[in-house]
């Protein structure tokens, strides 16, 4: 299991200032370096900042940054000290992605592996279409998250909204505060011993302490959508 | 008459509005309760390339001659921004199909036949199969709705990616494909369990509209380092304003799919009721992008319903930089091919007009998984067969294009066709043969 | 298909700053609005006085000839400035009156606002060059309201742009695309409504006008847009008092809003909010879907 390191030394000598540097300068950079530890500064809500990463590198990002950061991330640490724009980590395959701040909606949007850590709040669509990754959300999730969820899992320590989980496939989803509404086919299910297990690995890769799981509410899908049924017309 | 003749009958008379089909598929509706989903496209009658024909050499033009006077026919695509663009031999590529939706042995047959001919071929809703890959000299990788099979090594494997926002048949819908089809590895390849039927997004997880899209495309850029085009596919509605629109948001090509093109499945409602025919949708396109100054600098891709050598020559005269094929394509592999009609008629139909395509058990081996009948497909014959198929379109093409007197297809243009009927006239902005007349053109 | 952006100022001392601030923000959305640019200014106002803001379109405009003709309709005198193509009438008359009485006289202008502190400029061509052109960086005033341009299903023209104002001090920015327009269209227009544009964002802003003249309050008539406007949006209303924003409920299309101390902006992508001053301290949230949030200066 992946874990946020918050204990890594971070090498000053890799700074790159985007008051400097253009972001494909910085992008290219970081796609050419197999290892290394990177400082980028002012990004500014900057758009596709520190995506298609492949390797053991180590990046954090200081200031909010726009869309699709970190996207398709391999292997990668990446940082994100402040808030993230629409789909931070979307499609990641491995590696860490780690949000201080807020993130914007599709969080983590079709990710297949790895850890993706949002501190604040995740807006709308939080791990739509989810294919393996697990992602962990210190504050609430927006509305539809976990929209048509294939495999992976979603904790939430703050609230979810509307829909949760509409059109589930195999994801698991795990909220420890309210549900304003469950979306079609998604269905309360039971927390068992395994489950706590892989919320505590999951809590403790993510740095969240002193938390109950059972505290948390499992859910899953009800699986009567995987086959059209004429009486199930309604909930398509 | 005497009084004891029986009256004469009157003749059965079939009604125009509930037809045969109209009532059997009343039948089955109410009888099922579910709307009837095939594949193939729409195969109602359509305004399309036959209404048109080319005016060949007289004494005001003069034709090339054949084989000995050059008529080019290579294409470059992706000249806009990227780093590597397409360079294809032939103006016509292999469309974007799913390994799911046909068979690996199928996949693998489209790029051994088009690696033979010099083109594309092109993923679709399901991933990159590492047979298409092999055999696939030059691979265009889709980014569609349901991102299956989505993947950074892939994309970076790519020559180029497709960013889907629809196609032909269903332009507004998602993909589809039901249980029977959903094998092990298919399963795998989509992250879903074997076996259950598929639902799918119609819209992108992570963006929406053109604004939007045009973040994502910068995205996928800096991904791949600039290095590959990036297209983006729509189906036939809006033709004038999507290719405005993907020109805006920085596509290197725009792909056009008319309501002529096929699915492996979808509602048939969907299919012949939603979208627009291809004849309509090429000069709208072309417009645009002689509107923003970008025609040829952004490459058009024309499909649905392409199937000869003049309906490839039409939509490059009309202004297309290139065509695709699906449904041909497939048929030059093997589909609806009368040696099987005793499976057909077992399947309920015939050579011809097998469209059941998703129910996964196709006779002659193309849009199933099931691995017996998959074995009647040898890639390595299809793939001739693909390429024979490609290199007679391309001929074709050449034999029309000299015929006009053109050096390179790229020569054609819309006044060198006439057409037969007001609608395929006013549709394609040429005139009615014999007349000036252009229907629509200046307020008339 | 946009970039929209809005500032409201709470602290007085930033309301010299107010067009240049706003100038900033809407250049960091050219890249999604490259095709046209307006943005509405509230502010220099005077009590019983209507400034109706007017652009040339097509030919020439002769605006004292304008001018003199108005005046004599509504019986009021009726001040000329000019400002590149466009031009501000300011008079004591009725704001309505004269707005109706220019679009069906005057077919070389485009009527762009009305009210007693709102001004409306805009502009068809990169967003920078129109800032530039327009001087919007030395405009004074309250709040603004700003837009780039991609235009979707209508032409690339100046009457296309947004902002769009079919009310008193009132204005509409939209972002998204909206489905059941036209025939809305058609039901304001046998309600009374004059509309310059195909434009579906033009009708959104007659809806939430004509709901306001029947008596809606502002946050009355975006709730009831939520029933009866289909399609996905999120849009930025400017009042004479501040501004609200609301998004559809499946709320696809983004919009950011950072408060501070000073002032409350939002924007449809964060980069437009990150080069206002103060923005390290301000609090950041995503407005939720179908929710109206709304600043205002009156007590």
């Amino acid at each position: 299991m992946t874990q946020i390191s918050s204990d890594r030394r971070l090498s000053h000598n890799s700074v790159l200032d985007l008051m400097e540097m253009s972001l494909r300068e910085v992008n290219q950079l970081l796609h050419d370096t197999r290892d290394g530890d990177f400082l980028i500064r002012n990004p500014r809500g900057a758009h596709a900042l520190a995506c298609g990463l492949d390797g053991d590198l180590n990046v954090t990002i200081e200031g909010h940054v726009g869309y699709y950061c970190a996207g398709m991330n391999k292997q990668a640490h990446v940082k994100v000290v402040g808030n993230a724009g629409t789909g931070v980590a979307e499609n990641m395959m491995s590696g860490v992605v780690h949000v201080t701040g807020d993130a914007s909606q599709s969080a983590g949007a079709t990710g297949c592996g790895g850890l993706l850590v949002i501190e604040g709040n995740a807006s709308a669509r939080c791990g739509i279409a989810l294919r393996g990754l697990d992602i962990v959300v210190k504050g609430s999730v927006g509305h539809m998250s976990a929209f048509m969820a294939q495999a992976g899992r979603l904790v939430v320590l703050g609230e979810a909204g509307d829909g949760l989980g509409d059109s589930l496939y195999e994801a698991q989803l795990f909220v420890r505060g309210s549900v304003r509404s469950l979306g079609s086919d998604c269905a309360e299910k039971e927390l068992r011993d395994e489950h706590r297990a892989a919320l505590r690995t999951l809590l403790d890769a993510a740095g969240v302490g002193g938390i109950d799981v059972a505290e948390f509410r499992r859910y899953g899908s009800a699986r009567k959508l995987y086959h059209f049924q004429v009486d199930n017309a309604g909930k398509y | 008459m005497s009084v004891n003749e029986p009256r004469p009958a009157t003749l059965p008379r079939y009604s125009a509005t509930f037809d045969l089909h109209t009532i059997a598929e009343i039948h089955r509706a109410a009888a099922t309760g579910i709307y009837d989903i095939r594949g193939f496209g729409a195969k109602r009658k359509l305004p399309h390339f036959d209404d048109l024909l080319f005016l060949g050499a007289s004494i005001s033009r003069y034709p090339l001659e054949g084989y000995r006077e050059r008529c080019g026919t290579d294409v470059t695509l992706g000249s806009r921004y990227a780093k590597n663009p397409i360079k294809l031999k032939i103006p016509i590529t292999i469309a974007g199909m799913s390994f799911g939706s046909l068979s690996a042995n199928a996949k693998e047959a489209l790029g051994r036949g088009a690696a033979i001919a010099g083109t594309t071929t092109t993923t679709g809703d399901g991933g990159m199969t590492d047979e298409e890959r092999a055999h696939s000299r030059t691979l265009v990788y889709q980014l569609v709705p349901s991102r299956y099979g989505m993947e950074p090594d892939q994309l970076r494997k790519a020559d180029a990616i497709e960013v889907v926002v629809g196609q032909g048949a269903k332009p507004g819908g998602g993909g589809m494909l039901l249980g029977q089809k959903i094998s092990e590895r298919v399963a795998e390849m989509r992250t879903l369990p074997a076996g259950i039927d598929q639902r799918s997004p119609c819209r992108h997880p992570d963006w929406t509209g053109p604004d939007d899209l045009e973040i994502k495309i910068r995205e996928l850029r800096e991904i791949t380092d600039w290095h590959k085009p990036i297209y983006v596919k729509v189906g036939a509605a809006r033709p004038y304003y999507d290719t405005a629109l993907a020109v805006k948001s920085g596509a290197d090509v725009v792909v056009l799919d008319g309501m002529q093109g096929g699915t492996g499945a979808t509602q048939e409602v969907f299919i012949e009721h939603v979208g627009i025919p291809t004849l309509a949708a090429i000069r709208p396109a072309v417009q645009a992008l002689a509107d923003l100054d970008m025609h040829r600098k952004v490459q058009l891709i024309v499909s649905g319903g392409i199937r000869t050598g003049a309906d490839v020559a039409k939509a490059l005269a009309l202004g297309a930089d290139a065509v695709s094929i699906g449904t041909a394509a497939l048929i030059a592999l093997g589909d609806n091919d009368p040696r099987y009609e005793e499976d057909y008629r077992k399947l309920r139909t015939t050579a011809g007009a097998y469209d059941d395509w998703h129910e996964g058990r196709d006779p002659a081996g193309i849009t199933t998984q099931d691995p017996e009948l998959s074995k009647r497909l040898d890639p390595v014959e299809a793939g001739r067969r693909l390429a024979n198929y490609l290199s007679v379109l391309t001929l074709e093409a050449q034999t029309i294009a000299r015929a006009c007197g053109k050096s390179h297809v790229h020569n054609l243009e819309p006044e060198d066709l006439v057409a037969l009927t007001v609608e395929s006239a006013a549709m394609a902005r040429v005139p009615l043969a014999g007349t000036n007349w252009i229907p629509g053109a200046a307020g008339i | 298909m946009c970039g929209i952006v809005g500032l409201f100022l709470k602290n007085e001392a930033l309301q010299g700053d107010l067009g240049r601030l706003t100038g900033v923000m809407l250049r960091e959305l050219c890249d999604r609005g490259p095709d046209s640019a307006g943005f509405a200014v509230y502010g220099d106002g005077c009590k019983g006085i209507t400034k109706i803001c007017v652009v040339n379109c097509d030919g020439s405009t002769d605006w004292s000839d304008v001018a003199k003709r108005l005046s004599a309709v509504i019986h009021a005198e009726v001040a000329v400035e000019e400002i590149d193509d466009h031009a501000i009438l300011r008079t004591t008359g009725s704001g309505e009156v004269a707005r109706k009485w220019l679009i069906d006289t005057v077919a070389t202008a485009y009527v762009l606002s009305q009210g007693q502190e709102i001004e409306i400029f805009k502009g068809v061509g990169s967003p920078a060059a129109i800032i530039e052109r327009l001087n919007l960086e030395m405009r004074t005033g309250t709040h603004s309201i700003g837009h780039t341009r991609m235009a979707t299903e209508s032409a690339v023209t100046i009457t296309g742009s947004h902002p769009f104002s079919t009310g008193d001090d009132t204005c509409l920015v939209h972002n998204g695309s909206l489905s059941n327009h036209n025939r809305l269209r058609e039901q304001l227009v046998r309600g009374g409504e004059r509309f310059q544009t195909e434009n579906d964002s033009e009708v959104a802003a007659a809806y939430l006008a004509s709901r306001m003249r029947a008596g809606d309050t502002l946050q009355q008539a975006l709730e009831n847009g939520l029933k009866d406007l289909d399609g996905f949006y999120t849009f930025l209303v400017g009042t004479r008092e501040g501004f609200a924003v609301i998004r559809d409920p499946i709320a696809c299309k983004p919009a950011v809003i950072a408060e501070t101390v000073d002032w409350v902006a939002m924007a449809t992508e964060y980069r437009a909010i990150a080069p206002l001053p103060g923005v390290e301290h301000a609090r950041i949230w995503e407005p939720a879907p179908a929710t109206v949030y709304a600043w205002s200066h009156a007590a």
